[in-house]
């Protein structure tokens, strides 16, 4: 059996195992509001994450996955997790989710009991050492957008007293348009 | 003695269960996480504005330091508030929980907290009511939804009740009309009963009281930030623009938001009204004793409020003004066009506002006198009374995000929309569901635009965030235009975390650029200095 096209098979199943267990991560009532999938803009943070484990599932089973592509599609999922109220593990543990159910559907389908070809155990690592690299990508992503929250407070303070120091004559050497 | 028992394997310690337990949201006791709530207010802008309980504290801290009586305080301020304000006495009567409004809150939408939906937030203080105010909540307590006012759940009212931007986006989807932004106001009145609010919130009602603006400007530092405005308007048009403060005897007296004498991108928006209104030859004025259309007062209570609008009519009177032209600003027109009349009725001393160019009257505001400004241009184009090229604009893909105040309290909706098209030649609008009176909140409103709780409204400014997204990637939108100074002040924040790329401006700015004066030189810088492509500037 060919991993790959296991998981191709297995979308659907797998990406709705995915999504119920990254809305876990959530209060009950609002897990509810969240799985709700009729309309983006009523429900951004649900369906942003539903298309957003659909991209990053496509581009880790493609065989050539594009990692400016995987981190791309992890941001849109991560900005979100790191404004709300996760820690930065519990932010980025969606990732080892897809793991766990990788793992559950190759034991139902009792693909390691049979005799497991050599290319058949060579992708799974292959695919595990991929979500691990998904890891590592989210969490720089995390750094990168609490790193960004933060210079957005400084941006904003700075803002708040430029155009005064400026006519203080405080500040008189940088065009306006720079700090922009 | 140590409990004996079995060590975990070490796959059930890898295993760890990220789903929060099924709790009664009475059981689930506040958390204060940082980046969530604002810091408290000084005693010292308390003091300024005569305030109950000034004193240092901090919202992280166990003790609050409450007076003994707290809690006389409180519910004699819910007694007070049910007898005066039968809203109020409704609201916390009439609401079925039926759900209508859990989905439609940003903080909830953007954050996940079950105790944003308007639904519970209300409850946390209905809970109250029904414990103290009602015969089914004294004797059967928890069972009918009441519960005992203890400084736990005093804090709990504090935290979320300023996790609420009084948008009202969720009383539009109530089958009963609750308006959960006055149960917020109220609420905040109540927690300022005991000098519980916010150091932003604050800061701008004691500074207005004292100079007549937010920041304290003093009237010279005014003037001198609007002559650098009038230095940039020669340098970029070659028509040196004059203006008069505190002018005896002008026609009309104009009123913007402070927000946009100092701060970038408002000031543009400044620069396009004081454009404007040379063109036209306007004869009207500044004040610098009331140049502030924002009102933090309305944060705080209803008296601070009034307090702080007194200024801009009796400068009106002083002046002798016939009316008042008001600037891009938000809830400025909420309580204009809702309160107004309620504090004080009609000011005789002003005339039913006529326009001077077109001779329109703006019977809308037959009762506050005061005209919102995008009411007065848009009504200048409709009349022919400006020449204008949008290709000045063409550099733009705008979309308007609509203001919460001024859609729902004002249903101003066309007219900003009319100035935009006829100053822009590329806009498009966000989804149906996001814009006009469903419009989604910056996220900051309502005081909460401070730096400590950037958490907060990043997820709250999510939901608008998300629709901005959607015409950048369709569209290719770059520019989110808006009448609202704290727009202005949170947005570009919002953008440059969710849509880099995505800037802001007041719809001023937009009308400035494109605006042609009677003897100005060839333009070829936009209002902000820089080049305007295709305009012998920059390509």
């Amino acid at each position: 059996m060919n991993l790959r096209n296991f998981l191709t098979e297995k979308k659907t199943l797998i990406l709705s195992k995915w999504f119920n267990l990254i809305l876990d991560t959530y209060p009950p009532e609002t897990a509810k509001f969240f799985r709700n999938q009729d309309d983006p803009f009523r429900n951004p943070v649900g369906s942003t994450i539903f298309v957003g484990i659909e991209k990053i599932f496509d581009e880790i089973i493609k065989e050539k996955t594009d990692v400016a592509k995987l981190s791309i599609f992890l941001e849109e999922i991560i900005k979100i997790r790191a404004v709300q109220d996760f820690s930065a593990s519990q932010a980025i543990a969606f990732i080892f989710s897809f793991k766990d159910i990788l793992k559950d559907e190759i034991n139902q389908a009792d693909l390691l009991q049979k005799p497991a070809t050599k290319e058949f155990l060579m992708d799974l690592h292959d695919f595990q050492s991929k979500i691990d690299l998904a890891a590592l990508i989210s969490f720089d992503i995390y750094m990168k957008c609490r790193e960004k929250l933060y210079e957005l407070k400084a941006n904003e303070a700075k803002k708040m007293t430029y155009r005064l120091l400026q006519q203080a004559k405080l500040i008189v050497e940088s065009p306006e348009r720079d700090i922009n | 003695m140590a409990t004996k028992g079995k060590p975990p394997k070490p796959e059930e310690l890898s295993k760890i269960s990220y789903t929060p337990p099924q709790r009664n949201w009475m059981d689930i006791p506040v958390e204060f996480k940082p980046g969530m709530y604002c810091h408290a207010t000084r005693p010292k802008y308390l003091e300024a504005v005569g305030m109950p309980f000034p004193r240092d504290w901090s919202p992280a801290d166990a003790d609050w330091k409450l007076p003994d009586n707290w809690k006389e305080i409180i519910l004699q301020g819910i007694k007070e508030r049910l007898m005066k304000y039968r809203t109020f006495h409704v609201f916390m009567d009439i609401c079925v929980r039926c759900g209508a409004c859990a989905d439609k809150c940003h903080f909830f939408l953007g954050g996940g907290d079950p105790k944003n939906m308007p639904v519970l937030r209300a409850e946390l203080l209905r809970s109250v009511y029904r414990k103290y105010f009602t015969t089914s909540g004294k004797i059967f307590g928890k069972a009918a939804g009441a519960r005992e006012l203890t400084e736990d759940v005093l804090k709990e009212i504090w935290y979320y009740y300023f996790q609420c931007t009084e948008c009202r986006r969720c009383s539009l989807f109530c089958p009963y009309g609750i308006d959960q932004a006055e149960i917020t106001i109220i609420g905040r009145e109540l927690l300022n009963l005991l000098g519980l609010n916010l150091d932003w919130i604050m800061g701008p009602v004691a500074n207005s009281y004292r100079t007549g603006n937010h920041l304290g400007l003093e009237p010279h530092t005014i003037k001198a930030n609007i002559d650098f405005m009038l230095d940039d308007i020669e340098t970029i048009t070659g028509i040196r623009v004059e203006t008069t403060f505190n002018r005896k005897g002008a026609e009309i007296l104009f009123i913007g938001p402070s927000g946009d004498l100092f701060g970038v991108p408002g000031n543009y928006v400044t620069m396009g009204e004081l454009m404007l209104f040379h063109e036209i030859g306007l004869d009207y004025t500044w004040s610098t004793m009331a140049c502030e259309g924002g009102n933090f007062g309305f944060f705080t209570s209803m008296e601070v409020a009034k307090k702080l609008y007194y200024k801009i009519y009796s400068e009106a009177k002083r002046l002798g003004v016939k009316w008042i032209l008001g600037g891009e600003c938000g809830h400025q027109w909420r309580l204009m066009n809702q309160y107004a009349d309620t504090w004080w009725g009609p000011p005789d001393f002003l005339e039913e506002p006529v326009s001077p160019i077109t001779g329109t009257k703006f019977e809308n505001a037959k009762g506050s006198k005061i005209v919102h400004i995008t009411e007065f241009t848009a009504d200048l184009i409709k009349h022919g009374k400006l020449k204008l090229d949008k290709s000045r604009n063409d550099h733009l893909k705008v979309t308007f995000h609509d203001s919460c105040n001024t859609s729902r309290a004002m249903g101003i909706f066309e007219e900003p929309r009319y100035i935009i098209k006829n100053v822009c030649n590329h806009f498009y609008e966000m989804p149906e569901s996001t814009i006009r009176e469903k419009t989604f909140c910056c996220g900051s409103g309502s005081g909460l635009n401070a730096g400590e709780n950037i958490e907060l409204r990043m997820r709250g400014g999510f939901p608008r965030a998300n629709a901005v997204k959607y015409v950048r990637e369709k569209f290719g939108v770059n520019m989110l235009a808006n009448i609202c100074a704290i727009d202005r002040a949170a947005l570009p924040t919002l953008m440059d975390y969710w849509n880099p790329g995505v800037d802001v401006c007041g719809v001023h700015e937009l009308l400035g650029n494109a605006l042609v004066m009677t003897g100005e030189i060839e333009r070829t810088l936009d209002l902000r200095g820089e080049p305007l492509p295709g305009k012998g500037g920059a390509e």
